[in-house]
């Protein structure tokens, strides 16, 4: 993505946004190309959640959530902080069990799969992979970092180790950067690198689907459009959800958003409609930039 | 995000949030009335402060160099040959036994108290509920152990150990003693260092779908291992040390033990550089080879410590760009 698509699209969504504010739907360019992109008809679910509540000890932190993520697209959760989208988030690969007093009801599922109760955890947590806010490379070389997840798999030959080390790297559009230096360690690259080698860790289990829990949003902004960048080719292959604070990341990379406010889900959609054409005023307050 | 946009928001904002217009108003004046006294105050109580600070580390700096100077000045001389004689006699009070034991003292307590210690604590910190009860009783009982005098622990060796269970004054029955004494130390300085392993590194782990032993293992200790380290430097110093508890526990015998025997070394009683100073010191007719010895036990520590930090800087080098 060049810098002049960049502002373009940043001047557009401000469009959007002062638009929303004045009270009038401002025509959308984006939507046209996006039709293009999205397949006719509706994608099948990959993960869904269904009356999906979860506890804190006593505070309730999702309330009875519904919410279906389609196959090969990216779905955005935004909200303001401390709304439960990190939360819902967590609570796809069952990070939320490492929480002490965490409760969870309702159902996840993965492919029809119950999340909770059919699949073990650890190979969940292989099929639905995970990026986190800040870089977190282990403090060792970038082979190992991305041979980390195999290796926990039980990958061992050295040949198949270095075929999916490339591969992974290759995904994350970081291979070239990073091929001579393989063998340092990874805390020394700068923080956009270290975010798409958390990726590429990310990529080399396999998953089929990636969650990126506000992953750029400690990243400079080239590093943050290289990432975006990176996402929509990622949807080719995998699902993604992403939890954003950004309103414009979300309008600019999701083909579906989910806003959520103080643990209820209050509207999810097509990003297009969610941002211009919201059915709940709240959403068009949020949208709009009026609080959060 | 574009620079364009930015501009566009700061634009929209400029004028709503117009600054204060000019002119002295009363706080103005309060703040150029009171501003000047305060800063001469304030440097003062600085010079003062930073006076103290200086003191403070010249007097530690002092006492320290004082010190080794003074075991320097006084054993150095007294440095001979002899000293390290394989034999003790009392007309040759050779501290090459004393040398040889307080390795294999300090290397079995050693032995015992790290694997126990860095084990009770990675439950503690890895395993254990965050934050429960047992946890807490744990780390108070812990730190309470840490805070007993090491006379208290010989008492207490020589009433398990070398009575109850009839191991008489002997290696193994010091070296058991020192290990529980140093015990709470490892504990504590690994719950520390697992403890300033930022989560994301636990997380990014279970993330991958590791388990929790891989997880820590390969994630959570190589980070943790300097840490570790320190505290094991710190529960070798003890060991070499140590005196109080092992007149009890390990008698004054001036000998290696029988390494002939095997197993039966270990019930062998055994006097420590520490010990042998100290006994010396008391029968009061060898101080200059007291001093010398002393020489010998301090440059022993210094070794040590230096051995130790090499090792976790070696252990550290994946933590470093290499």
């Amino acid at each position: 993505m060049t810098e002049a698509t960049l502002e373009r699209q940043g001047e557009r969504a401000a469009q959007n946004v002062r638009g929303a504010a004045a009270g009038y739907v401002p025509q959308v360019r984006t939507a046209a190309r996006r039709a293009e992109e999205r397949p006719a008809a509706a994608a099948p679910a990959k993960m869904a959640v269904r009356d999906l509540n979860l506890h804190y000890k006593d505070f309730h932190a999702l309330k009875g959530i519904n919410l279906e993520f389609p196959k090969n697209q990216v779905t955005a959760l935004i909200g303001p902080s401390g709304c439960g989208k990190s939360t819902l988030l967590k609570t796809l690969n069952r990070m939320n069990d490492l929480v002490e007093g965490c409760r969870v009801e309702g159902e996840v599922s993965l492919d029809g799969e119950d999340a909770y109760r059919s699949i073990d955890v650890n190979n969940l947590r292989r099929r639905v992979g995970m990026v986190f806010q800040q870089p977190n490379p282990f403090p060792m070389s970038v082979y190992d970092n991305v041979a980390f997840g195999p290796r926990t798999h039980g990958v061992k030959n050295r040949a198949d180790l270095d075929e999916i080390v490339e591969q992974s790297l290759r995904d994350a559009a970081i291979w070239d950067e990073l091929k001579d230096r393989l063998k340092k360690n990874a805390l020394g690259l700068s923080g956009g690198q270290q975010q798409r080698l958390c990726i590429a860790r990310a990529l080399a289990v396999r998953p089929e689907v990636l969650l990126m829990d506000e992953s750029t949003s400690a990243l400079d902004p080239i590093s943050t459009a290289k990432i975006e960048e990176l996402v929509g080719e990622l949807k080719q292959k995998y699902t993604v959800i992403m939890v954003t604070h950004n309103m414009l990341q979300a309008l600019r990379v999701s083909d579906k958003t989910a806003f959520f406010l103080l643990g209820e889900m209050v509207e999810a959609g097509d990003t297009d409609d969610i941002f211009t054409n919201p059915d709940d005023p709240r959403t068009a307050d949020y949208v709009a930039g009026r609080f959060g | 995000m574009s620079p364009k946009l930015t501009i566009a928001y700061e634009a929209g904002s400029a004028s709503a949030a117009s600054a204060p217009t000019g002119g002295i108003d009363r706080f103005d004046a309060l703040y150029r009335s009171v501003e000047e006294r305060h800063r001469k105050k304030r440097r003062v109580i600085s010079a003062l402060l930073r006076a103290l600070v200086y003191l403070g580390a010249a007097v530690t700096a002092g006492v320290l160099a004082f010190l080794v100077g003074y075991i320097l000045v006084n054993g150095v001389p007294y440095l001979t040959p002899s000293l390290f004689e394989w034999e003790y006699t009392s007309d040759n009070v050779s501290l090459m036994p004393a040398l040889v034991n307080t390795l294999l003292m300090a290397a079995l307590s050693l032995l015992m108290a790290v694997p126990v210690g860095v084990g009770s604590a990675i439950y503690l910190v890895e395993y254990a509920p965050r934050g429960s009860r047992f946890v807490q009783v744990v780390r108070t009982t812990t730190e309470t152990l840490q805070g007993i005098p090491s006379i208290i622990y010989g008492l207490f060796g020589m009433l398990f150990f070398v009575t109850a269970l009839h191991w008489n004054l002997s290696l193994l029955a010091g070296a058991c003693t020192l290990a529980i004494m140093v015990l709470p130390v490892i504990m504590r300085t690994t719950e520390e260092a697992l403890l300033a392993v930022p989560d994301a590194y636990r997380e990014g782990g279970f993330g991958l779908g590791a388990g929790r032993l891989r997880t820590v293992f390969r994630c959570v200790l190589p980070t943790a291992v300097p840490g570790i380290l320190g505290g094991v430097i710190l529960a070798l110093g003890r060991c070499v040390g140590e005196v109080a508890a092992l007149i009890f526990t390990a008698g004054s015998i001036a000998q290696i033990p029988n390494v002939l025997e095997g197993a039966g070394a270990l019930f062998d009683s055994t006097r420590t550089l520490a010990v042998h100073m100290y006994v010396l010191a008391s029968e009061g007719l060898h101080v200059n080879e007291t001093y010398a010895t002393a020489v010998v036990l301090l440059v022993m520590v210094v070794l040590l410590n230096l051995l130790a930090t090499f090792a976790a800087k070696k252990m550290n080098k994946g933590g470093k760009d290499d």
